[in-house]
């Protein structure tokens, strides 16, 4: 049910006849033993268990662990997590992509992450795609050569702040020293070159490639410019401007007096990370895929982070009363009750224009690492229900909070991935911050805190981590959801099962879906999809 | 230090903005046009993803590629365990008739013995019940384009399945490379209308261009059969469109090998004279007179040609994509008096420029590039003074830069619908993309007459 009654069990169906745990074990029957072994794990029912001490324990799931070979997985590599997610939405970074000509060529701009950049004038490369397209002899006799000629040009054409190289299996492969390259030739131009160790194979999503983005980006980039910044001031980390979001949090951000220095990565550009550790607070949007650059900022400057959310109206009133409250400033809270107080209205409205044909209907999310938590609120606000939701790429953290941390096993898999060995910096460690953070969390603030999806939702709704093909046709048949929302990939498989699909990657064609406009704008979006009349015409009179 | 490779006189090494996919993108695009097939990627998975998503986002269809998912210990020791546990799973799930194996840049370099895998796969399984036809087709993204993928699976598929067999003499294979859906329903319709029983290769007519359904299907219908496949060695000729491909034996040249199947190898019909020369050797096949409403077609295409002349003749225009496509469009061109300035792709046959010479009256107009990408053809195109730019979506940049409008044809189209509804081929087809280019052409000089003209 509502995401605010969880005890209430959820309906699957209206006529309520399907179980939850009728459906989990009549979708993995299918399986072989050992497939099944490992689904079980991921596909879970989520049962609270209320402790004594008015504790909630969860179910564990089963999260980032590789997908079984011949299963049609929603993932994408650890290079498209680094390359695509992370560094892409940086406007004066030129991105060359070193390997074959596919993995540039498909990451092209097609994230629908967009940039505005205050200046014609002002670097813009996002809609360039460097890559070094090795050719055979590259692959046998090693592709340096041609790596460090393709940054060479590129420095040729546009002078450029930095360069930033990513590595595609094959060069794994063949052995070429991406970073060996990469300082060589940042030696040579005097400008900042550092190259990423992103080989697709090396983890078990795109969450692999959004790991080594953070370490890259924080070792070479954050802190690299130290001007001061005001007193109100943040970086948003996991925010990626898909359809125009951050134009929409910049803005509300600024209304209600607060600094934004940086963003990570939407609509955002080099000097701005270089500069992100003078920020005084950081505010976590997407946890998965930033949470890294937040602790190692922590942990190097003493700047504390919080969780955030700006998808849903409610959720981003709370957010920003939560910065408010972290700077504890009262003409800033006064400022931003009167930015909360000025957008509700038209919020208001919308919800009464958009709920009576929306109300009751049963969504199921299955994206991200962070949107298929986030878009429930917006849901809820609207009133329909999320009956299953699931992860394409997140961690245990995601779906049961950040508590469980210290259980999680790590795998092969993880231990490929370098975790940076940080220490407090001499000179800018902040200790005031520290203590003033210590101070705070005594009265109750909660730093660094994320209690996961599964909280959230109803009492035995599905939750399943990196569903597979087999399971969301099955999901739908069997349940008919009113809404099913997912990526491209699955968008028209789902439609042709007569289920409109809304792709929470790139918003389709719409957006910005963020803050109280975005509210509206998606409340709007929801209703133009859910009730089109095309869904009544897919039957043909002679079928009837 | 590493010292830069010296670049190649004006050729940049890097490429930017490439004007070409990758190799196993054309395969996994031929795979799905047999019917019951899965595409299957041996390398990691993110390749099978990002191929889906192209895909997708051109056809607007469901498109599965399964992929044996590499992991890091896959990637240094072969992929053998990947291999066999992601088909089994796929011949569990999907109970496919065919699955269509590509090889990714991946398992290419490590070297993996495909034959040798699949050789032991078939014997450890294939008992008590028979597995799904596995056919592989080697395609390495660092040697080839989107173009040599799906030349190669074509070939591969070929290969495999066809059987020598007793000729039928009303048999023909129609193997048309790079096309649309509604292409291959035309050139079935074409076939029909000669009263020939064909094998399309490949048919992905239904299958990427296909209507809701009642029922989930796990692989959606329609596809040319394994039987059908297995009769290609018994037809009485194949016609191929086919002008540049030189990697291995194109599938005609095989079956004509193979099995003594007489290839009719030709340009993409697309014109007059390309499409006389198909619809001749129809003809010649079927020992037929070319039907009624053919004829029409063809004369009203000449007609249109005389009315419109003067709307198009001396207008400059530019061209890329897949070679063999720019081949066919350029010849086009000419006959409707468009001069062709700038001829550019991003495949690498070598055979480009001598085609160009071969089709086009007066070549010397023409600029002809290989290999290219789209930052070299903008630099090209800037004192070229187009009037027109035709291909895919990925020339939108350049149209914008020049400011002169871009009819999308081709692939990938992702920012307009209806990619998989153009007709390229035939009178019919030719009809189509004349009607689009000159009211493209009228539609500027509308907009650009201070006058604003209704009446033209
Ligand atoms: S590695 Fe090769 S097959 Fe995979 S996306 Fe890149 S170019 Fe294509
Ligand atoms: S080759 Fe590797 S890096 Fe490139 S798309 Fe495939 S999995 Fe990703």
């Amino acid at each position: 049910m509502a995401p605010d009654s969880p005890e209430q069990a959820v309906e699957l169906t209206p006529d309520g006849t399907l179980t939850s745990e009728g459906l989990r074990e009549e979708l993995l029957k299918a399986y072989p033993k050992k497939s099944r072994r490992k689904r079980e794990k991921q596909f879970v029912i989520n049962e609270k268990t209320v402790n004594e001490d008015g504790t909630v324990t969860l179910p564990q799931i089963g999260a980032n662990t590789r997908t079984i070979p011949g299963i049609l997985t929603q993932r994408g590599c650890t290079y498209a997590g680094c390359k695509g997610v992370i560094l892409g939405p940086t406007r004066d970074i030129v991105n060359i992509t070193h390997g074959p000509i596919g993995c540039g060529y498909y990451s092209w701009l097609t994230r629908r992450n967009q940039t505005s950049a205050p200046n014609d004038s002002d670097a813009n490369y996002m809609t360039y795609c460097f890559s070094t397209d090795m050719q055979d002899e590259n692959i046998i006799f090693g592709g340096e050569k041609k790596l460090a000629a393709a940054i060479q040009e590129a420095y040729d054409i546009f002078q450029p702040k930095a360069i930033a190289v990513f590595s595609t299996c094959p060069v794994g492969l063949i052995g070429d020293d991406v970073h060996q390259v990469a300082k060589d030739m940042k030696e040579k131009l005097g400008i900042n070159i550092f190259g990423f160790s992103c080989e697709g194979y090396k983890g078990v999503s795109q969450s692999a490639g959004h790991h080594i983005a953070n370490n890259q980006v924080f070792k070479h980039v954050v802190g690299t410019d130290n001007t001061p910044r005001s007193k109100f001031s943040i970086n948003l980390l996991g925010e990626y401007n898909i359809g125009g979001d951050a134009f929409v949090l910049e803005d509300l951000l600024e209304r209600c007096g607060i600094e934004l220095v940086s963003t990570f990565s939407g609509n955002s550009t080099y000097d701005q990370f270089a500069n992100a550790h003078m920020a005084n607070l950081n505010a976590v949007m997407c946890h998965r895929s930033i949470n890294y650059v937040a602790d190692m900022i922590e942990k190097k400057y003493g700047t504390p982070w919080i969780k955030v959310n700006f998808i849903g109206a409610k959720s981003t009133a709370k957010s920003l009363r939560k910065i408010g409250e972290y700077f504890a400033d009262e003409k800033l809270m006064e400022q931003i009750e009167k930015v909360i107080s000025e957008e509700y209205p038209a919020v208001f409205e919308a919800q009464k224009k958009y709920k009576p044909s929306l109300e009751g209907k049963r969504v199921m999310l299955f994206v991200g690492g962070s949107r298929a938590h986030h878009y429930q609120d917006l849901f809820g606000e609207l009133g329909m229900k999320t009956v299953a939701a699931g992860y394409e790429f997140a961690h245990r953290d995601d779906y049961e909070g950040r508590a469980v941390i210290p259980d999680i096993k790590i795998d092969a898999d993880s231990r490929n991935i370098e975790e940076l060995h940080v220490d407090a910096d001499p000179d800018m460690y902040d200790s005031d911050k520290v203590r003033d953070k210590w101070a705070k969390e005594e009265k109750g603030y909660t730093f660094a805190e994320y209690d996961g999806m599964m909280t959230q939702m109803a009492e035995k709704a599905l939750v399943i981590d990196d569903i597979n093909h087999y399971e969301s046709e099955e999901l739908i048949k069997r349940v008919k959801p009113d809404l099913f929302c997912a990526g491209i990939k699955e968008k028209y498989v789902v439609q042709k099962m007569g289920v409109p699909c809304k792709q929470l990657h790139s918003y389709d064609y719409g957006g910005p879906y963020a803050g109280f406009r975005g509210a509206i704008e998606f409340y709007k979006d929801i209703d133009r999809l859910v009730n089109a009349k095309v869904w009544k015409m897919i039957k043909a009179p002679w079928d009837e | 230090m590493i010292v830069p490779e010296p670049a190649k006189s004006d050729h940049f090494t890097a490429t930017r903005n490439a004007c070409k996919m990758c190799t196993p993108l054309g395969a996994c695009l031929a795979f799905s046009g047999v019917e019951g097939c899965v595409p299957f990627l041996h390398g990691s998975q993110g390749c099978a993803t990002y191929i889906r998503r192209y895909l997708i986002s051109h056809f607007r269809e469901p498109m599965d590629i399964a992929s044996s998912n590499f992991g890091e210990h896959a990637a240094i020791f072969g992929g053998q365990t990947n291999l066999e546990q992601g088909l089994a799973n796929v011949i569990r799930s999907y109970e496919p008739a065919v699955i269509g194996i590509a090889t990714t840049c991946l398992s290419e370099t490590i070297g993996d013995d495909m034959p040798m895998f699949l050789h032991q796969f078939t014997s450890k399984y294939a008992d008590p019940t028979p597995l799904p036809h596995l056919v592989h087709a080697s395609t390495p993204s660092y040697s080839g384009s989107h173009f040599d993928g799906y030349m190669e699976a074509v070939f591969a598929l070929a290969k495999t399945l066809a059987e020598k067999g007793q000729t039928q003499a009303t048999l023909v294979n129609m193997i048309p490379g790079v096309v649309s859906p509604a292409d291959i329903r035309h050139l079935k319709d074409i076939l029909s209308d000669f009263e020939l029983d064909y094998v399309m290769l490949p048919d992905y007519s239904e299958r990427m261009d296909g209507v809701s359904w009642d029922d989930y299907q796990r692989i959606p219908e329609g596809g040319t059969t394994v039987d059908e496949l297995k009769s290609m060695g018994s037809a009485a000729g194949s016609i191929e469109f086919a002008t540049t491909h030189h990697k291995s034996q194109t599938a005609g040249e095989y079956l004509a090998s193979a099995c003594d199947v007489e290839n009719h190898r030709m340009d993409m019909p697309i014109g007059i004279a390309a499409t006389d020369r198909f619809f001749d050797a129809l003809e010649k096949l079927s020992g037929k007179a070319t039907p009624r409403r053919h004829q029409m077609d063809r004369g009203r295409l000449v007609d249109s040609y005389v009315d419109g002349h003067k709307y198009c003749f001396g207008k400059r225009a530019i061209l890329y994509g897949e070679e063999d496509f720019v081949i066919a469009l350029a010849s086009f061109l000419c006959e409707i008096g468009i001069v062709t300035v700038l001829i550019a792709s991003g495949g690498k046959s070598g055979k480009l420029l001598e085609n160009i010479e071969r089709v086009m009256p007066d070549p010397s107009v023409a600029t002809v590039m290989d290999g290219v990408d789209f930052e070299e053809i903008t630099d090209a195109a800037m004192d070229m003074h187009a009037d027109l730019i035709i291909g895919n979506s990925k020339g939108f940049k350049l149209s914008q830069k020049l400011d002169v409008p871009l009819v999308r044809v081709g692939l990938p189209i992702h920012d307009r619908m209806g990619a998989s509804r153009i007709v390229h081929l035939g009178y019919q087809g030719t009809q189509y993309l004349y009607d689009l280019i000159v009211n493209t052409l009228l539609d500027v000089k509308q907009r650009t007459s201070e006058v604003g003209y209704t009446y033209i």
